[in-house]
């Protein structure tokens, strides 16, 4: 870990309206939460839905793209990461120190506010909301070094992770189960079924084998990130 | 005593034909579809926009082959509702390559220099807008013919309502790449950092369509359909949807449309709103931009 380091992305990341963009995305979350309290539409069935498709299926992906890839993609597209790797710090250690600010964005962003839409829409029933929680951090830990690393590998790292959350876990994940064993969002629904009794809650892949997956994704990830940051070459804008 | 005076050292003067501002725009234009398509750059460039297009067209084609292997004619997707079973793709076209047209010359600050030639801002953005329009026509669009040409090969029945039905989807594939670029390119023009701009745009897209569903689902189990129909004004494919559905007589494909012709004429005008806004955005940040 490197402290500077760390500042410095953070001010790239939350500098002048970027912070705003990621506040939108849990806000529509919560807003949506405390509408369907008001309303009086949070029975288990709905509950679920919003968490499954809305928090788990959609805002923690994009916040772990964007925040995954935002914290070192920027930089290297713009040559801008040759400050740093000049420096006498480890490249270990520059990748690391921005893993853990990417993962500390999306804790902020995706799942404190997921757990607080969970607990806002089912209270303490059946444990829906910690077992929402808990599939929140594992997802985060596992998506953003995939993305981090993606972005160390490509430039259109941000596209090619859209393809994947969207097409490949989305929409193939719905009608191909065979997709959906490879499917970091399975993998966090496995952790949120079986932590909660609540029936509407259904994974494709065991527990058993998604906590391997979810360990190998989230390691894996980051070895591979460190591993091509150490040989990185800069070449021209685009 | 002055006897300054200014050398006659040679230079020819141009005298021969100028192509005129037409001309300026028209290169823009050609410029950007390129620009799009990743054509006159590095193959990497490419990579992205042919996938996502290929992405696009294998649906239809395997939905031909369905139709010529079966011989069902009713296998055969409705050309309105194809852009909006595969919206995720076109929304990350849009996504990936919107940024390409609205944000690269910002970001390299280079903007001036267009504007040291005879062009103004609003016909060097239109040039912009028209090319990312085209981009996303010929996206939503091939498909839709390729279905059409599949059905004349497998001789579906009633040829003429298929004629009509294509025709009319064609002008809803207008429609969409006019929408769905104005509000890509004028997301992409406020966030030029870059991947930012990729993922401002899709979270747009992506969000206010899965509310819009949701809040549309909750409605109609609580049989409030006007709530269910009246949140479609609020997701850009959905609104393109009410269109079609009211004014062109298409079958509806979003889970729930508003009601009467009235509501099709304002959902066209939101439509245009959409259009006329992105269009000011854009053309307020890069006369900004030309100024500096």
């Amino acid at each position: 870990m490197n402290a500077t380091i760390a500042a410095m992305t953070y001010r790239a990341m939350l500098g002048r309206r970027r912070a705003l963009l990621l506040l939108a995305l849990p806000l529509l979350l919560l807003v949506l939460a405390v509408v369907l309290r008001a309303t009086g539409g949070d029975d288990l069935d709905t509950s679920v839905q919003v968490l499954e498709k809305l928090a788990v299926g959609t805002i923690l992906p994009l916040l772990a793209l964007i925040a995954g890839t935002g914290v070192i993609g920027p930089e290297i597209d713009d040559g801008q990461i040759m400050y740093v790797l000049t420096k006498p710090i480890p490249r270990r250690t520059v990748l690391l120190t921005k893993l853990a600010v990417a993962l500390s964005l999306v804790l902020a962003f995706a799942v404190v506010p997921g757990l607080l839409a969970g607990l806002i829409l089912t209270g303490t029933t059946a444990n829906v909301a910690p077992a929402f929680g808990a599939a929140l951090l594992v997802g985060a830990c596992a998506y953003t070094p995939v993305f981090t690393a993606l972005a160390v590998f490509s430039r259109n790292a941000v596209t090619i992770g859209l393809l994947y959350a969207l097409i490949w876990e989305s929409l193939l994940g719905n009608f191909a189960p065979g997709a959906g064993a490879a499917s970091v969002q399975q993998w966090a629904l496995a952790v949120a079924d079986a932590l909660t009794s609540a029936s509407q809650v259904d994974a494709t892949v065991k527990l058993a084998a998604a906590v391997p997956l979810l360990l190998a994704a989230a390691l894996g990830g980051a070895a591979l990130g460190i591993t091509r940051l150490r040989s990185l070459t800069i070449t021209g804008a685009e | 005593m002055s006897t300054s005076t200014i050398h006659d050292i040679g230079y020819r003067r141009y005298d021969g034909p100028r192509l005129g501002r037409g001309y300026l725009v028209r290169s823009l234009y050609v410029h950007n579809v390129r620009a799009v398509w990743g054509l006159g750059r590095p193959a990497r460039a490419k990579v992205m926009p042919f996938l996502l297009a290929a992405v696009m067209v294998a649906p239809a084609f395997m939905d031909v082959g369905a139709v010529l292997l079966t011989d069902r004619a009713e296998v055969l997707m409705r050309y309105s509702a194809y852009a909006i079973y595969l919206q995720v793709v076109v929304s990350i076209f849009v996504a990936s390559q919107a940024p390409v047209l609205a944000s690269r010359e910002l970001r390299f600050h280079v903007v001036p220099l267009y504007f040291s030639r005879p062009i103004a801002p609003l016909p060097f953005v239109l040039a912009k807008f028209a090319a990312m329009v085209t981009a996303l026509l010929t996206m939503t669009a091939v498909p839709v013919v390729v279905l059409y040409v599949g059905g004349l090969i497998a001789k579906v029945p009633h040829p003429l309502t298929h004629l009509r039905e294509f025709l009319l989807a064609l002008v809803g594939c207008a429609l969409f790449a006019l929408v769905i670029g104005a509000l890509g390119m004028a997301v992409a023009v406020l966030t030029p950092r870059r991947g930012f701009g990729v993922a401002a745009v899709i979270a747009v897209f992506l969000l206010s369509s899965a509310v819009v569903l949701l809040v549309q689902n909750i409605a109609e189990f609580r049989t409030n359909f006007s709530l269910a129909g009246n949140a479609g004004y609020f997701a850009p494919f959905n609104l393109v949807d009410i269109v079609q559905v009211r004014l062109l007589g298409a079958e509806r494909t979003a889970e729930a449309v508003p009601d009467g012709f009235i509501s099709g004429v304002l959902a066209l005008l939101l439509c245009a709103a959409l259009v006329g806004g992105a269009v000011a955005v854009l053309y307020r940040r890069f006369r900004k931009a030309g100024l500096s």
